[in-house]
């Protein structure tokens, strides 16, 4: 592994340990319904606060349930996954292109 | 996290979304006038759109014992400026209003002032100010999408303490109380965003250095080659 890659991959940890400890140390365990949404909890708090308050607008389309909703949010972070590896894969494609281009070149002149 | 359908009074539903409106038109200007200029920053431009598309729909467990989502655009706003970031965090926005019950067509015009608007413009202008003070270029990312991420949820709980001031305490009352749903359990996930931010831009360093130049990330050639001693 180049440092290069070290480096992201420390990063990438970093990023998934800020996940994770949240759970292993039980920081939810105080709450009825522990790692609800925040959205969620804002609700709760605005009918606290003025308790006679209805929203009075509902979503056109709401998701059947939670594993249909949960299966849009995978497909919205596929749909970005995937654009951005073709982003990288056709710059790095490209790159190499153009270096074994200017090799072909290079040895031409020699081979003659 | 975004204010969900119908929870915002409609008198403050159409404000923020008139408050709004300009942004996005004037973000659309921006945006074909960058596509007609430089039609082969289209490219890059999706890539800002899809890493918003999926830190937005990355729900992650935070401190507060809740959970919630970043944001993604503080990347954008560094590439490509705050007005265009106005168009792709509302094109993500309505994304989700639609097809997941998230956020709302109501609180559009609030989530949109919060997300794509406020989030870009503090980022971009942290990073700037910290540019300008010759800090590495890899902080100042870091600390542009960290902002990017936290305002936008400081934003949120104004909007939502305007709406619902506490019967008691007021509005400084409910922003304590909405502060600490949406900004505290923003923290740790802002620096993750930050993290994820950087990540991206050392791909972009390695992969895009030309686009970068132009676009004004990679100053000077001095600069480049710091970078490149950083890559090595």
């Amino acid at each position: 592994m180049s440092r290069n890659t070290k480096i992201n991959a420390l990063l990438l940890l970093a990023v998934a340990a800020l996940a994770v400890l949240p759970l292993v140390l039980g920081l939810g365990d105080h709450k009825e319904e522990p790692f609800a949404g925040a959205d969620a909890e804002a609700e709760t708090a605005i009918t606290e606060i003025e308790p006679d308050y209805e929203p009075w607008f509902s979503p056109l389309y709401e998701p059947p349930s939670g594993e249909v909703e949960s299966a849009l949010f995978a497909l919205q972070a596929a749909l970005g996954a995937g654009v951005l590896a073709y982003y990288f894969g056709l710059r790095r494609g490209r790159r190499q292109g153009e270096q074994r281009a200017a090799q072909a070149l290079r040895d031409a002149p020699a081979g003659d | 996290m975004h204010i969900a359908e119908g929870f915002l009074p409609p008198a403050h539903a159409i404000a923020w979304g008139v408050a709004s409106a300009p942004f996005v038109v004037h973000g659309v200007r921006s945006l074909t006038r960058e596509v007609r200029e430089h039609p082969e920053s289209t490219l890059l431009l999706g890539a800002s759109g899809a890493f918003t598309f999926v830190l937005s729909a990355l729900k992650l467990p935070s401190v507060t014992g809740s959970c919630s989502h970043p944001t993604g655009t503080g990347l954008g706003a560094i590439l490509f400026r705050p007005p265009i970031m106005a168009v792709l965090g509302t094109i993500t926005l309505l994304f989700q209003a639609l097809l997941l019950a998230h956020g709302g067509l109501t609180t559009l015009g609030a989530n949109v002032f919060s997300m794509a608007i406020v989030g870009p413009w503090a980022g971009y202008g942290v990073y700037r100010l910290l540019r300008r003070w010759d800090v590495p270029l890899m902080v100042t990312v870091f600390a542009g999408a960290f902002v990017a991420d936290l305002s936008t949820y400081c934003v949120t709980s104004v909007q939502l303490a305007l709406a619902f001031p506490d019967p008691g305490s007021g509005f400084l009352g409910a922003l304590g109380k909405f502060g600490s749903i949406f900004a505290v359990t923003q923290i740790p996930l802002a620096v993750s965003e930050g993290l994820l931010t950087v990540i991206v831009m050392r791909l972009l360093v390695q992969s895009s250095k030309g686009e970068l130049t132009r676009l004004g990330v990679l100053l000077t050639r001095s600069g480049e080659r710091r970078q490149e001693a950083v890559a090595r």
